[in-house]
């Protein structure tokens, strides 16, 4: 099936929960409403004709200067059977974005929502075990989003970059030992 | 100098120099040097040429140099890859699990100051010095196998001029920052402290 | 457990009134055995493992922050560093996808470059596999030999591009540097070893050993509906009996004019999906792409020289969209999610990588396993720290 085909049949079976579409070549999607998800989901796995089996990448996306300021969370979709690719996306707003787990459906989506959370902070209501999975458990923010600014330190451990090892020599201050500087009297001697 | 009176060895830095406790030195110095057994510490990418270099081509054992797995079976730790800051309790720990005398080589751009990831990296760790005193830097990204021998070499010089049953200086050349009192155990190069 | 004996006889040192515990031990971030700085914390039963749980993160180096400050052309060297062990299959993936985007056709002469540095770098990549995996299996000459051929392999790729490890080789629109004269048949060379000498000795003395085999050969058994479900990919689907190959399905550089096969899990010695049917699709994959070289390495004495920095634009810019594109890797499908917004840094990079998926799975197939099975289970995944992090 190609894309408009499956959109149709979703919007067949969805109607207005369907709010959205754009189906050029390139890469096809559905906007689906947010509480929709989970059943629309669960239709395009079971489904015979779409049997869109695998998810093939559950990623997360800040638009803070569109219009209207959104995160969206993109569901690449693959089906083993027919093979064929199809996207949805859910469109959430900038605080406190949540959205339905969709471990149930498809396995890998309870790491990949995990990392959302991590890097983004939408928050997948219903997950099994929404912590973190990159960053450590005491980091504090989401640093993917656009509006993210390094802290000072993390722990006493710079973040911000520091100075680099030649910025530091150039301004005066000695990097190291000399690299044959080990012994006193008897100084090597790089031959030239 | 603050703090209570280190515990020293029965013999240990107790000697003024002379020839038979130099040569008593330099015989310590010589089979501590052959003999460097590292803690493989690998990473990320650095960890792929750490390996290449234990392999057949670019053989270490033939320098005494044998990987460990456990930090305390080994003599030096290195540090190959990309320290984060998730990581770098750790880096602290496996090092304070080595036993004494201990050495540290940080390998790759990543180790040294961060590497590539310096600039925009919130998780990096941007030198891995940062949380323990490190006596080899190997630049490159990754340094080849050469590179990691070159600086395993002259780690072995290093270990070369230490000084077990002489006492220590105040002011050996350019390691002033070694101290009587024992809390610098190796001499570290004055580096960001 | 039971204390009567086939006589009824009953101890009273026995186990009814014993009580055992389980006991939460700890693999590591530092582990020689865990391919990269993983930890996973193992509730166990004595030796039997209750429950798994992986922690990672501990490589987490900020590619796709990266991404989003940098400027096409510049995320590769980064790409690079995601998956080191196969890093020409990597920067192929966000090439391609960037290509794709743009709309820039590469010349017949680049497609096949590609395609001869993608397929020698899966041949450096499985060699790299299987011999850690032989490693924690316990046999550490397989290792020694592998890497003998994947230096001869890393000089092909040295005299190149100037690279051992990281080459920054596959640029958008183009490579960086041309094939050097006698490339060939130095290339030609390498595979006649290979398929002689090292990979006849590999099949006899690992593969068929019976010992390896009766350690692998029931362990770690995944379905094909768990492994779809979790989005497995790559050699990890194929031991499982899925046939699927994107090089086969979707084919991207030229791919479809090649005469491959599939390689998948046949259960010859035990069920499919096991450790042993994932190492033995990585192992014939090694014999496959040595005949994709052949095939190359043919039409490139028959295709003109074309200037390999023909297509590759002065300043990258892609219009305004987005576009999800997927190649096949080493170690499975990577998937690049490129959202671009018309200016020259990109607007978002999500990457899929296939060892993230394959961890996923792990807790699931390490209950009920032995502790040193579980080695063999993250072997037989091959995992990369960096793909898994970016």
């Amino acid at each position: 099936m190609d894309a408009a085909a499956i959109h149709a049949a979703l919007v067949q079976r969805f109607g207005e929960r369907i709010t959205g579409a754009s189906l050029d070549a390139g890469s096809p999607f559905a906007i689906v409403a947010t509480d929709a998800i989970a059943e629309v989901a669960a239709f395009c796995k079971v489904d015979p004709a779409l049997a869109l089996d695998n998810l093939m990448c559950l990623s997360a996306v800040d638009y803070p200067k569109e219009t209207p300021p959104r995160m969206e969370v993109v569901y690449h979709l693959f089906s083993y059977r027919h093979l064929h690719t199809f996207a949805l996306k859910v469109q959430l707003p900038r605080e406190s974005p949540a959205v339905p787990t969709l471990e149930g459906v498809w396995g890998v989506a309870n790491w990949h929502e995990r990392e959302a959370w991590d890097l983004f902070g939408i928050l997948f209501t219903g997950h099994s075990d929404m912590r973190r999975i990159l960053l450590p458990d005491d980091w504090e923010g989401h640093p993917l989003r656009k509006d993210w600014q390094d802290p000072e330190y993390y722990n006493g451990l710079h973040v911000k970059p520091t100075p680099q090892m030649m910025e530091r020599a150039l301004a005066g201050e000695t990097i190291g030992v000399g690299p044959f500087d080990f012994t006193p009297e008897n100084k090597h001697v790089e031959e030239p | 100098m603050s703090g209570p009176e280190p515990v020293r060895g029965l013999i240990q830095n107790r000697f003024e120099d002379g020839l038979i406790v130099t040569s008593a030195d330099q015989l310590i110095n010589w089979s501590r040097k052959n003999s460097i057994w590292f803690m493989q510490f690998g990473l990320a990418c650095c960890a792929i040429e750490m390996m290449a270099t234990g392999a057949s081509r670019y053989d270490t054992e033939r320098f005494g140099i044998m990987p460990r797995g456990s930090p305390r079976q080994a003599d030096l730790m290195i540090v190959a890859g990309t320290a984060t800051l998730k990581m770098a309790t750790r880096i602290k720990r496996l090092y304070e699990q080595m036993a004494e005398p201990k050495y540290v080589l940080s390998m790759g751009s990543c180790a040294n100051n961060g590497g590539p990831y310096w600039r925009y990296g919130y998780h990096v760790l941007k030198g891995v010095d940062e949380v323990i005193p490190v006596d080899i830097y190997v630049p490159g990204c990754p340094p080849r196998p050469e590179a990691l021998l070159y600086g395993l070499l002259k780690l072995q010089e290093k270990i070369q001029e230490d000084r077990v049953l002489r006492k220590r200086g105040l002011t050996v050349g350019s390691l002033a920052g070694a101290t009587l009192d024992g809390s610098a155990d190796m001499p570290r190069p004055a580096g960001k402290r | 457990m039971s204390a009567a004996s086939p006589t009824g006889f009953v101890s009273d040192w026995d186990q009814d009134g014993l009580d055992t515990d389980e006991m939460v031990v700890n693999m590591g971030p530092q582990h020689p055995a865990t391919h990269g700085v993983l930890r996973v914390e193992l509730r166990t039963d004595g030796e039997v493992v209750r429950a798994a749980r992986p922690h990672i993160g501990y490589l987490h180096r900020c590619f796709e922050k990266h991404c989003e400050n940098v400027d096409y052309p510049g995320v590769m060297p980064y790409a690079d560093r995601m998956d080191y062990c196969a890093a020409m299959g990597n920067t192929l993936g966000f090439a391609l996808t960037v290509e794709k985007l743009c709309g820039i056709e590469v010349s017949p002469y680049v497609q096949t470059v590609r395609v001869i540095m993608a397929e020698l770098q899966r041949i450096a990549s499985h060699t790299i596999a299987v011999g850690t995996y032989t490693m924690d299996i316990g046999a550490f000459t397989p290792f020694l030999h592998l890497i003998r051929d994947r230096e001869k392999i890393l000089d092909l790729f040295e005299w190149t591009c100037g690279a051992r490890l990281l080459y920054n080789y596959n640029w958008v629109g183009g490579v960086s540097h041309d094939l050097p004269d006698g490339f060939i048949r130095a290339t030609r060379d390498f595979l006649r070893e290979f398929e002689t000498v090292t990979f006849p000795e590999l099949l006899d003395l690992i593969i068929h050993n019976r010992i390896f085999v009766r350690r692998l050969s029931h362990v770690g058994v995944c379905s094909p509906e768990l492994a779809i479900s979790y989005d497995l990919t790559g050699p990890n689907l194929r031991g499982s009996g899925i046939a699927r190959d994107l090089r086969k399905d979707f084919p991207y550089s030229g791919y479809e004019s090649y005469d491959f096969d599939v390689c998948v899990g046949t259960g010859q010695y035990g069920p499919k999906g096991s450790c042993f049917e994932r190492n033995w699709v990585r192992v014939v994959e090694m014999r496959e792409s040595a005949k994709i070289l052949h095939q190359a390495l043919d039409r490139l004495e028959k295709t003109e020289k074309a200037d390999v920095h023909e297509k590759v634009p002065k300043r990258v810019k892609p219009p305004k969209g987005e576009i999800y594109f997927r190649s096949e890797a080493p170690r499975g499908q990577l998937g690049y999610y490129l959202v671009s917004d018309g200016n020259i840094n990109p607007y978002r990079v999500k990457v899929k990588s296939p060892c993230f998926t394959a961890m996923s799975v792990f807790h699931h197939l390490a209950k009920g396993m032995l502790i040193a099975d579980v080695i063999a289970l993250i072997g037989s995944l091959d995992i990369v720290l960096g793909e898994i992090d970016r």
